[in-house]
């Protein structure tokens, strides 16, 4: 056998092989595909009815002897009116059959107590309303919600659903008289947390989350490339440096939980800062991002050629001019993919902020770094957790948030990256 | 040179089994004159360490002003070790440790008062491979002027890229895409704006490390052509591993072997009468 046919015998077999492996890959590359689609179609398919809301066009007689007795429009007045009461009467004239205590709130089960802080706010906004009669869209209550989305089954035994045949009856009535509307939920957008799925809302989560990676970005990453800058140009070759790496690397491996404990015995109980705040929840994901970002520096800086730092150094650069002027920014892509993965990360975090209190229930979507707030990844755990239906999709939408969050911060960083590596 | 290929280099008692079979105990005491009228730099029993072993042994050389010196000799054997000992480009590398005097202006340049920054500015360096900044061909040449402030406004800078470009011979090439990236041109243009931006900080010495290994023979000429013309303003010291290339730009020429500075003398003296047998066998071809 000659030379070439012992290669021409052999390449067959090197050929199917490489089959083989690419065969792999695209299986690998598909089945992880398919997980993303599951994961998606699930969790929008669980969340997607979270975004509409079902409200109820009711005639409101905005009564001058509950809202505005003295008649003075004092603005103290307004605000601590009944406003309840408001709703309660149009809702005894849409069913004036109804008598009995117990069936006249059976009838106003039917509205959201919610309405009643809409009605107020529409009042001290326009306060020429008093004493006319408007028709207003309200909201409904969540069961009424979940029954208007299907998701309450009427044909289950009444003693087993969380609405007798009466109500189902009473929302019949108002749905053939055309009243009954599902709405887009800006509640979901603008409201914090509460104990009703319809008033709950993602919006103090959504700022807490903001604000305390705010904090996280603002700290982490000047201190993250300071420390790499210094431990890959200046630090002295010796046992103490060399220590100092190996924990830094030992850090980005320590559970988050862990940091959660640090940051309230250090955080909270020594320096006595406020709990359940962004500062300290940025504090304690600055100190859990910080490894990532170290590492993910040193090595982008590494991989600058070291040509660049001599041609610098060559005509006069001083260390420092060499490696702000030319070296970090052409490790600056690397070190901003880092970040992207360590803000990411601390996005998703949520045992650390258990520990600080970020988990308390807060229904004020926070303002500032040191107002008490809670972060997307807790108020889905949160949410996850509550018995009501209407929570269930909740969750699903909030987790669609926390997602499109994450987007939006990748893609910018991303954008930023490309700007960056243009220019250079 | 890089700094990886610098801790690489074969250090000397393994080279020795190596090279000369027969010939260990050659004398390696230098042979020739290291001293030359009018020297800008003297180097004087200069040993180089880098960590434990030693890369150059007690060596003497003067660099003249408005001449050429090349160090020739095999690998490995230091010369460009010693090279940047002139403006202390050894001092980025960890664990090397440089013994002995290098004096300008009659001040050792290792004393603790000497700021590097300060030395590298009168000291350019020309590296073996083209090492353009990422950026515009006129900031690469405006890099040095800037940051030492030798600048008043944006006319002065202009100028001095221009002049620079001009010296260097790239400024015809040029001049239409000054806002180009350096590392877009050929790489005998790059070499070119390498050489255009260490001239630009007016240095007194250049130093130059293989300028033309990387480079095809067309380059080459450019190159050399242009180390003529600079000799006219510069003080040169030029590490070559082509020994045609030492005989057509050097006045002087020193040959080093496995750190020792061999043979030092007149380039011509060098290559038609050596008088160590260590350098006539390398430029006869018979190693190295």
């Amino acid at each position: 056998m000659s030379r070439a046919e012992q290669i021409v015998s052999g390449l067959a077999r090197r050929q199917r092989a490489e089959k083989r492996f690419r065969a792999y890959g695209i299986t690998a590359i598909l089945l992880g595909m398919s997980f993303l689609v599951l994961l998606f179609t699930s969790i929008i398919a669980n969340g997607y009815q979270a975004f509409t809301q079902t409200y109820i066009e009711l005639p409101i007689y905005f009564d001058p002897e509950v809202i505005d007795p003295n008649g003075d429009r004092d603005p103290q007045a307004l605000f601590s009116a009944d406003y309840w009461k408001l709703v309660k009467t149009s809702m005894y004239q849409q069913f004036p059959q109804v008598s009995g205590r117990s069936g006249r709130r059976e009838v106003t089960r039917i509205m959201s107590g919610g309405s009643a802080f809409d009605l107020r706010e529409r009042v001290i906004e326009n306060p020429d309303l008093i004493g006319t009669t408007q028709r207003v869209w309200l909201v409904a209550d969540d069961d009424i919600d979940m029954l208007m989305k299907g998701y309450i089954d009427r044909e289950v035994p009444e003693d087993e659903r969380r609405l007798n045949d009466r109500m189902i009856g009473y929302v019949d009535t108002l749905d053939e008289a055309g009243i009954v509307e599902r709405k887009f939920n800006t509640t979901f957008f603008t409201a914090g947390d509460s104990r009703e799925p319809e008033q709950a809302g993602i919006l103090g989560a959504l700022m807490g989350s903001f604000l305390t990676l705010i904090v996280t970005l603002l700290l982490s990453f000047p201190i993250g490339v300071a420390a790499a800058i210094y431990l890959e140009e200046f630090a002295p070759r010796n046992r103490f440096i060399d220590l100092i790496e190996i924990n830094i690397n030992n850090l980005a491996a320590v559970p988050s939980i862990i940091f959660g404990l640090l940051g309230l015995a250090i955080f909270i109980n020594w320096f006595g800062m406020p709990r359940s705040t962004p500062v300290v929840g940025g504090l304690v994901l600055t100190l859990m991002t910080l490894p990532t970002i170290i590492i993910a520096s040193r090595v982008s800086i590494q991989a600058v050629p070291p040509s660049i730092k001599e041609a610098a150094l060559g005509v006069g650069a001083s260390r420092m001019q060499a490696m702000f002027h030319h070296v970090l920014p052409i490790a600056m892509p690397g070190m901003l993919t880092g970040t992207i993965i360590g803000m990411a990360q601390a996005l998703g975090e949520s045992a650390p902020l258990l520990m600080i209190g970020m988990v308390a229930f807060i229904v004020e979507p926070p303002s500032g770094f040191t107002d008490p707030a809670t972060a997307l990844p807790v108020q889905i755990y949160l949410w996850s957790d509550s018995p009501e239906r209407g929570f269930t999709e909740r969750t699903s939408a909030a987790i669609l948030v926390l997602l499109a969050f994450l987007v939006t911060m990748n893609a910018t960083a991303v954008y930023l990256r490309k700007k960056i590596a243009k220019r250079f | 040179m890089d700094t990886t290929e610098a801790l690489d280099m074969p250090i000397p008692d393994q080279l020795e089994e190596t090279v000369i079979s027969g010939k260990k105990d050659i004398d390696l005491t230098t042979v020739g004159d290291y001293t030359t009228e009018n020297p800008r730099m003297k180097i004087r029993d200069v040993n180089v360490f880098y960590g434990a072993k030693q890369a150059v042994f007690d060596v003497n050389l003067d660099i003249g002003s408005n001449s050429v010196v090349s160090m020739i000799g095999p690998s490995g054997c230091g010369k460009t070790t010693l090279l940047r000992c002139l403006n202390r480009m050894n001092d980025t590398i960890d664990g090397c440790r440089v013994e002995g005097r290098v004096e300008m202006d009659g001040k050792n340049v290792y004393a603790r008062k000497v700021d590097p920054v300060l030395l590298r500015a009168r000291v350019g360096m020309v590296f073996q491979k083209p090492n353009p900044f990422p950026k515009s061909i006129f900031d690469n040449v405006a890099y040095g002027p800037r940051i030492h402030g030798l600048v008043r406004d944006r006319t002065d800078l202009e100028e001095i890229v221009h002049t620079s470009l001009e010296r260097a011979g790239l400024l015809d090439e040029v001049k239409d895409r000054l806002d180009q990236p350096g590392t877009g041109l050929s790489g005998g243009q790059q070499q070119r704006l390498c050489i255009a931006r260490a001239i630009a900080v007016s240095p007194e010495v250049i130093l130059m490390d293989e300028p033309c290994s990387a480079l095809d023979p067309i380059a080459t000429a450019r190159i050399e052509e242009l180390i003529g013309e600079l000799r006219k303003n510069f003080s040169i010291a030029i590490v070559t591993h082509s020994m045609q290339q030492a005989a057509r730009v050097s006045q002087r020429t020193a040959y080093f072997h496995l750190g020792y500075l061999v043979e030092v003398g007149p380039t011509k003296d060098i290559f038609t009468m050596p008088k160590h047998q260590l350098t006539e066998e390398y430029i006869t071809g018979r190693f190295g």
